[in-house]
């Protein structure tokens, strides 16, 4: 048996109050941080959403930049330099290299045009407008479009979904079947409707889809509030007598932010895309304006020969609706505890 | 049951009834007149064209025929092709956006299931990372995108299917598969989010225990339960389809709604307008509702309410 | 030890958690013996392992679970040896399970006659009607009433008492040698509690099965278990008959579960607990894993691990106090107490069995 081994004389002595100290000091405690700090630091360890963060930054600020900053005008018309294909200085890869396969031979299209000191690093579109530079203005409208959109949902939304989910009973009920009513048209078809009334234009086109987009907010917002005003701390809020706007602004905002915030991500793509969709159809924006919608609109007239100019745009929007989603996703599993690891 | 379903049906009518009002006085809001594209006429041109289209009585005499006329399924003479009523225009149209809405619709989600169900089977492998990258592809890429590659790489560059025309079965495999990306991706991101959840829940461990076998467990148990929440994304689909229909119709030049919406869009064409928004929400309404009942049916919690909520 | 009575035998069993912070030492040489018809308790805060010890036995345990070292047999088999698929014949079969919470035990969407039926369809190859009616007479033998009637309800149509009678239907309708019972009665009330535990007492005559109960609830322990083994941070610390362990205790892990355990007699405003929280098996402390929070402890409790003490043929403890050098210390009162009734229960039980050899069981403290 193990009590046979032979052991040092003072090792059956009990131990002081240090060395229980020494103990009791070795357990580590995680650093307690608040939930914006956690869900933050936790978004950072998402790569994918981390990467799209950072896309959509250079992005934003690319698009917005090219107001005071941009390689050609994007409006500027040079009928003489008309469909050149892209050419990127010091990429010698075909398609990049400003050639082109004209009656089965690969030729340089800037020499041909007279341009071989010029480099359109998007190509040049049927009126000789640099590609570039539209596809910046492009994405700048669509980025406005879809924010003050975003903007104004939000703001609908939420209001709408707070006021009925704290209102409650007979309210509630109204309002949730005007939501149903509303969702049983497709957005699309109500946002055709509203604009062909406002007459097509960005203004209409952003009151059109902020007037649609908001219920699936108002309807996030309205369940969340539901759940929150039973809690505890509500309740005490309210025996205190705070006023109910009060109420609304401390408590029930902040623990609704996540809600909101996630939801952001997944509208302004959706809005993007309706712009899109719009302007694809033929009812959104106009020419000289462009968003990306009217820039895929006219790539894809000439996709078969110029497969360029459908190309960037689409590869612009897929970017950017691809980055929003992934935020989107990154930030919901930041923001659910349950994700913690 | 019973009780729910006329509560139901009470709805979807009340719906529909507020859909035709809502759109009637938002027409009559809208500039211009059928006679704004045509050639200058004599003033009892007008007056006899007017007459034809109920045009000279007021506005709620109007509003009351239309609704009667609704009812029936008339909504009136197109102003695009002044010789066809609105709803022969639509009942001949309806057929191709119904076939590639329906084939759209059934290709995606029993795909995505799959896709969706093996990646939570293999969470944390490369097949749970392809269907996460082929979820959010599916659904940043929009369907016109999509239509066009389709229509250049395999229809053009291949050949393997035609490009813009209408005909047999092989004239919808390329707008079947542009509509059908994006409730491919929706279906497979939901089935996997269900079932890690539900393979993590406790009645796995039992039926584990129980000894069923990997298989035993999924098709048993998993499946059933993650598959039975999908049913409330359909309508979302459905709608995604029907505004994809739109630019993807025209992309593939088939004479279905979403393609004639437009035109008479563009046409200004307010008849047809009106006539195709009621049925598009007739369609989603009718869509939400076997949706609800359907979930009633298959989900045990739900029957006995008879409530879905 | 009597091998030729076990049935199950856990040996030198380590199992760590891969994380992303390091391995978790959740089970630190674990040692177990299960013998034919008793109830073996086991008892830890959580945390301590017990869970992760049926998962293991079960071959149910978590991807990221590494099983270092040791052995389980099963009549003699090592199932840590054996491939998923004869796992799978073994589960539900010959060891069944008992979970936690009847709530969330059972799938929602299948009808409860079927899911009783299931592993009779699984194990025995049973048509589904056959299994239905042996199902039905589970129900019968569980204490469902009107279970005709029920047999095509679902789960959500019961309450939670009669769900755990579901799951107990579930776990015994093959007749296993061994049931793992993880805490089956800590979702409930208390009273539907007591119907449980006798309902398994019951069920267990009848059927003369092995269980092995897991539970956080000392209360639970002393009605239902024959021998209990008392584990904290991963290891065992204290196994013995079930009086031996609730009258004469001689780990303080143990004297500090029994103090804090309400009792008839316990006077008094407050219960005392046990200060501090188990260790970070991330990183085990040395020595003594106890030692932290032990107000006995002493200098080879920070330096060594303790040996498993003898105190009688069936009570072991893990202790330096057991230690012949030891200093004598004196429990807390409760325990003296306990002691005290112990040695009376003892000296009565000897009067009574004059006849017989006295077996001097015990060496009473002090």
């Amino acid at each position: 048996m193990a009590d046979t081994v032979k052991l040092p004389e003072d090792s059956f002595k009990p131990i002081t109050a240090d060395d229980r100290a020494a103990l009791d000091s070795e357990k580590i405690a995680a650093p307690s941080l608040t939930f914006t700090q956690d869900a933050w630091r936790r978004l950072k360890k998402n790569r994918g959403a981390w990467i799209s963060l950072i896309i959509l930054g250079i992005i934003f600020i690319m698009a917005f930049g090219s107001l005071f900053f941009s390689p050609h005008n994007p409006n500027a018309v040079n009928p003489s330099y008309a469909n050149l294909p892209s050419k990127i200085p010091g990429v010698n890869i075909n398609g990049f290299n400003g050639t082109l396969v004209q009656a089965g031979e690969r030729v340089d299209a800037y020499k041909q045009a007279g341009a071989s000191s010029l480099h359109y690093i998007m190509g040049t579109d049927y009126l000789g407008r640099d590609l570039f530079s539209r596809v910046l203005y492009g994405t700048r409208i669509s980025l406005i479009i879809a924010l003050v959109a975003t903007l104004f949902d939000l703001t609908i939304g939420v209001t709408y979904g707070l006021f009925s989910g704290w209102k409650g009973g007979r309210v509630d009920t109204i309002m949730q079947r005007i939501i149903e009513i509303i969702l049983s048209i497709p957005n699309l078809v109500v946002i055709v409707l509203l604009i062909l009334i406002l007459k097509p234009g960005m203004t209409s086109i952003i009151i059109a889809i902020a007037l649609t987009s908001w219920v699936n907010m108002a309807r996030l917002v309205r369940a969340q509030t539901l759940e929150i005003k039973e809690q505890e701390y509500v309740l005490a809020a309210r025996t205190l007598g705070e006023s109910s706007l009060k109420i609304a602004f401390k408590h029930l905002l902040p623990n609704l932010s996540s809600v909101i915030i996630i939801n952001t991500m997944f509208t302004i793509p959706s809005a993007i895309f309706f712009e899109a969709t719009l302007s694809y159809i033929g009812i959104g924006i106009s020419s000289p304006q462009a968003s990306l919608g009217t820039l895929l609109n006219d790539g894809q007239k000439n996709f078969q020969f110029l497969p360029y100019q459908m190309w960037w745009p689409a590869l612009i929007l897929c970017i950017i609706m691809l980055a929003f989603n992934l935020l989107g996703d990154g930030l919901r599993d930041a923001f659910d505890p349950r994700t913690k690891e | 049951m019973a009780k729910y379903l006329a509560k139901r049906i009470f709805y979807l009518i009340l719906t529909l009834f507020i859909v035709i009002t809502v759109t009637f006085f938002l027409m009559k809001l809208l500039p211009g007149t059928p006679l704004t594209n045509q050639a200058k006429l004599s003033k009892s041109q007008i007056a006899l064209i007017y007459q034809q289209y109920g045009l000279d009585k007021p506005v709620w005499q109007q509003y009351l025929l239309y609704l009667a006329g609704a009812v029936k399924g008339n909504f009136g003479t197109s102003f695009q092709f002044s010789d066809q009523p609105v709803s022969y225009l639509l009942s001949s149209r309806i057929g191709p956006s119904l076939q590639i809405g329906l084939q759209a619709m059934i290709l995606g989600v029993i795909v995505g299931i799959i896709i969706g169900a093996l990646g939570a089977m293999r969470q944390n492998t490369w097949v749970d990372t392809t269907t996460t990258v082929v979820s959010i592809l599916g659904i940043s890429i929009p369907s016109f995108v999509l239509a066009v590659l389709l229509q250049y790489y395999l229809g053009l560059k291949l050949g393997w299917f035609p490009i813009a025309e209408w005909g047999g079965f092989i004239y919808t495999v390329l707008p079947t598969l542009a509509l059908g990306a994006t409730p491919l991706a929706e279906s497979a991101r939901f089935v996997r989010t269900e079932m890690v959840d539900v393979l993590s829940s406790d009645y796995i461990e039992l039926a584990k225990a129980k000894g069923l076998s990997r298989m035993g467990v999924i098709y048993h148990h998993a499946l059933r339960n993650s598959l039975i929440p999908l049913i409330t994304i359909v309508g979302p689909l459905a709608v995604n389809i029907m505004t994809g229909s739109m630019v993807v119709e025209n992309i593939f030049s088939i004479p279905g709604i979403g393609e004639q919406f437009v035109k008479s869009v563009l046409t200004n064409d307010y008849p047809t307008i009106m006539g195709l928004t009621i049925i598009y929400s007739f369609m989603l309404c009718v869509v939400l509702l076997i949706t609800d009942i359907l979930y009633g049916i298959v989900d045990p919690r739900i029957r006995i309410t008879g409530k879905a909520n | 030890m009597d091998n030729e009575k076990d049935i199950l035998e856990v040996r030198n069993l380590q199992v760590n958690f891969k994380t992303y912070a390091g391995d978790v030492k959740a089970i630190r040489n674990v040692n177990l013996d299960l013998r034919k018809g008793e109830t073996l308790a086991i008892v830890g805060e959580s945390g301590s392992g017990k869970s992760v010890t049926t998962r293991t036995i079960m071959g149910l345990n978590a991807t990221n679970a590494d099983i270092v070292s040791g052995s389980i047999l099963y009549k003699g088999q090592d199932l840590l040896k054996k491939s998923e698929k004869e796992m799978q014949a073994i589960r539900g079969q010959d060891i069944a399970e008992i979970f936690q919470d009847p709530m969330t035990s059972l799938d929602p969407t299948m009808r409860i006659g079927r899911q009783i039926a299931e592993p009779l369809m699984v194990h025995k190859g049973m048509k589904k009607e056959k299994a239905l009616a042996q199902a039905l007479e589970m129900m019968k033998l569980v204490g469902i009433t009107d279970a005709e009637n029920r047999i095509n309800d679902y789960p959500h149509q019961f309450s939670g008492g009669m769900r755990q009678r579901i799951v107990i239907a579930i776990a015994l309708i093959n007749y296993p040698e061994v049931l793992i019972a993880d805490e089956p009665t800590t979702a409930l009330d208390v009273t539907i509690q007591a119907q449980i535990l006798n309902l398994m007492k019951e069920l267990q005559d009848k059927i003369s099965t092995s269980i092995i109960f897991i539970t956080h609830d000392l209360g639970v322990v002393a009605g239902m278990a024959d021998r209990v083994a008392v584990m904290y941070a991963g290891k065992i610390v204290e196994y013995g008959t079930v009086d031996e362990i609730f009258y004469n205790p001689k780990h303080p892990y143990t004297w500090g579960l029994l103090s804090s355990m309400p009792t008839l007699d316990s006077s008094g405003d407050s219960l005392p607990s046990i200060p501090g929280t188990p260790p970070d098996l991330l990183d085990p402390p040395t020595g003594d894993a106890f030692a932290a929070r032990n107000a006995y402890a002493l200098k080879i409790d920070t330096e060594k691990e303790p040996p498993f003490f003898k105190v009688s043929d069936t009570h072991y403890a893990a202790t330096w106090l057991l230690h012949p050098d030891a200093p004598k210390v004196t429990p807390p009162t409760q325990i003296v107490e306990r002691q005290k009734k112990y040695a009376k229960m003892q000296k009565d039980w000897l009067a009574s069995q004059k006849a017989s050899t006295p077996i001097e069981e015990e060496e009473e403290q002090q």
